[in-house]
């Protein structure tokens, strides 16, 4: 195994004992490691078991989701500003998901099913406004589309919830700005579930990835039959950016931030890129959560302010570049 | 070998046929030339070939595959495309992109191996590209870029293979070298179709020029039957004269000044 492989993985498994350990009651990583396992004070198994291990899962769960959509999408749109948040994906799968709710389908196994539906209607939204503006997808109309489908979201949600009251279980304000808080075992395992498929899905079509980053004509060349396959991987990747949707609500800027991390760091081929993504995408959704509960704690920040406030600088980095 | 007949291509909102009813075949163990003025169709044989425009009426076909209705990986397999311009949206190592060539012969789980590697490491060697291999796809210069986009479509493996203005960006020893490749590689027994507006150069190294005018070929056979004032005047719409190169006696093609 590559040095590189090795590092993030040290530096995965830091962060998760930091998820296990940190918080209101701080437990040493023996503690952590006996509760785990069942031994211990009853308590302390109970908040690492019930309340710290699923969360730290979700964390986890989103992280990844997040950063293996976004890698999918800027190799096959060849624009590494494209991600589920910016390209209004997101906002389409949050759309899905409210509706599921307001219409009284909160079930664990049904709510990403209707985020997706949500997020593959944004997905093609998005596509339709860019073409007819420009013929062929422009990197920065494709953004701008995205905002707007983004914005639309943004207040159908609004819209939605406004009437809902007490029955709907999560505010406007968790769908929008995304946290991990509300973990609970049964739904984060059918997280889990669907988001293992969706991104093992995603590393069958890796050298597709590889192959549209070349370009349609030379993808076409080389095999690819073109229209299947972008359709195929706009769909994988809206299906795991609705996983992450239904688990935690919008973060944004993750599946920005982490394929370009993981380029800078040496993977290129897409298959090591969305490895790389998704366990680097855990990582950083962790890490954050775990500054997102301890920085003003015992206030708890939400987790999508904490990843736009590092994601927000980097994107008008990357702009720059771009333009 | 590349066999058109009868092509018809028209673009969705076009008024004319892109491709109107053209005709031609490219030979095994020689260079073909396509050739025309902008917009005469040369570029939609080529997306025809790939399958990115269908075909309105007429057949195309690679080897015995149909290249509209066939297996993309299959035509693949028998046929490796240079297109005019390619930039990988992310930059690759160079071998890694050559070993993209080998995507054609692998599903999706089976692993680039040892001999995969083989092939690549040989179409670079082939391709003067062996001291790029390490190197990342956005280090390199436009002379070293297009070898490296050769031994890709090397790697590939098929017997024939399409260029679409492979010369372009080049000075003129890498020209001259990536067309001498060229030309070695079809005596070796492979069909090679060129797309090019060189004509002068062209008439160096092709056995045979197609010319395209409208979407139609309105000449084909050897360069000194094509290379002729009467038949390219009235497609360039230009006068020109046709000399002979002092050097090796080629056809030349002087364009004149109208004033």
């Amino acid at each position: 195994m590559r040095p590189r492989w090795v590092v993030l993985l040290v530096l995965f498994s830091a962060a998760a004992a930091a998820a296990l350990a940190v918080g209101p009651v701080r437990l040493s990583l023996v503690e952590v490691a006996q509760a785990l396992v069942g031994r211990g004070d009853a308590q302390v198994v109970a908040i690492v078991r019930d309340l710290r291990l699923s969360r730290f899962c979700l964390a986890a769960i989103v992280g990844a989701g997040l950063g293996m959509s976004g890698a999918a999408l800027q190799g096959t749109l060849r624009n590494p500003l494209a991600e589920p948040y910016l390209l209004g994906v997101s906002g389409g799968a949050a759309v899905g998901a409210v509706l599921a709710v307001v219409a009284g389908l909160t079930a664990a196994v049904t709510l990403p099913v209707a985020a997706f539906g949500g997020a593959a209607v944004a997905v093609a939204l998005v596509l339709l406004v860019a073409r007819a503006a420009s013929g062929r997808p422009d990197p920065r109309i494709l953004l701008m589309a995205g905002v707007v489908v983004g914005a639309f979201a943004n207040a159908a949600i609004m819209v939605l919830l406004a009437g809902a009251g007490e029955g709907a279980v999560r505010s406007a304000l968790w769908w929008m700005m995304g946290s991990v808080a509300g973990a609970e075992w049964p739904a984060v395992r059918w997280l889990a579930l669907y988001a293992v498929l969706a991104g093992a899905a995603l590393i069958a079509v890796a050298r597709d990835i590889d192959l549209l980053a070349l370009g349609e004509d030379a993808a076409a060349a080389l095999g690819v039959r073109v229209a299947r396959a972008t359709r195929r991987i706009f769909l994988l990747a809206a299906l795991l950016a609705a996983i992450t949707v239904a688990g935690a609500g919008l973060i944004g800027f993750v599946g920005l931030v982490v394929p370009a991390l993981a380029r800078a760091l040496g993977w290129r081929r897409a298959r090591a890129v969305l490895g790389a993504s998704a366990l680097l995408g855990a990582t950083l959704l962790v890490g954050a959560d775990v500054l997102a509960r301890t920085v003003r704690a015992p206030a708890e920040l939400p987790l999508g302010a904490v990843t736009a406030l590092l994601g927000v600088p980097f994107f008008l980095v990357r702009l720059r570049k771009v333009a | 070998m590349i066999r058109a007949r009868q092509v018809v291509v028209r673009y969705a909102g076009a008024s004319g046929n892109a491709l109107d009813g053209a005709t031609f075949d490219a030979m095994p163990g020689q260079v073909t030339a396509l050739v025309g003025p902008n917009g005469s169709g040369k570029s939609t044989v080529v997306r025809a070939l790939i399958g990115q425009v269908p075909l309105g009426s007429g057949s195309l076909h690679v080897g015995a595959l149909d290249a509209s209705t066939g297996d993309r990986r299959a035509l693949a397999r028998a046929m490796a495309v240079v297109t005019q311009r390619e930039e990988p949206a992310f930059p690759l190592v160079v071998r890694d992109y050559v070993l993209l060539g080998r995507y054609p012969h692998h599903g999706a789980w089976t692993a680039f191996g040892s001999a995969d590697v083989a092939v690549a490491d040989a179409a670079a060697a082939r391709t003067g590209a062996s001291e790029l291999l390490s190197r990342r796809t956005d280090e390199l210069s436009g002379g070293e870029w297009q070898r490296v986009r050769l031994a890709r479509a090397l790697a590939q493996g098929g017997e024939t293979l399409v260029l679409d203005e492979p010369g372009t960006f080049l000075d003129i020893a890498h020209e001259m070298a990536a067309y001498e490749l060229l030309d070695a590689l079809a005596r070796e027994g492979r069909t090679v179709l060129l797309v090019s507006h060189q004509l002068n150069l062209v008439a160096r190294f092709a056995a045979q020029i197609v010319l395209l005018h409208h979407g139609r070929v309105v000449a084909a056979g050897p360069p000194v039957d094509v290379m002729r004032g009467d038949v390219l005047e009235p497609v360039y719409e230009w006068p020109l004269v046709v000399a002979r190169d002092p050097a090796v006696g080629a056809p030349v093609l002087i364009p004149l000044r109208r004033r």
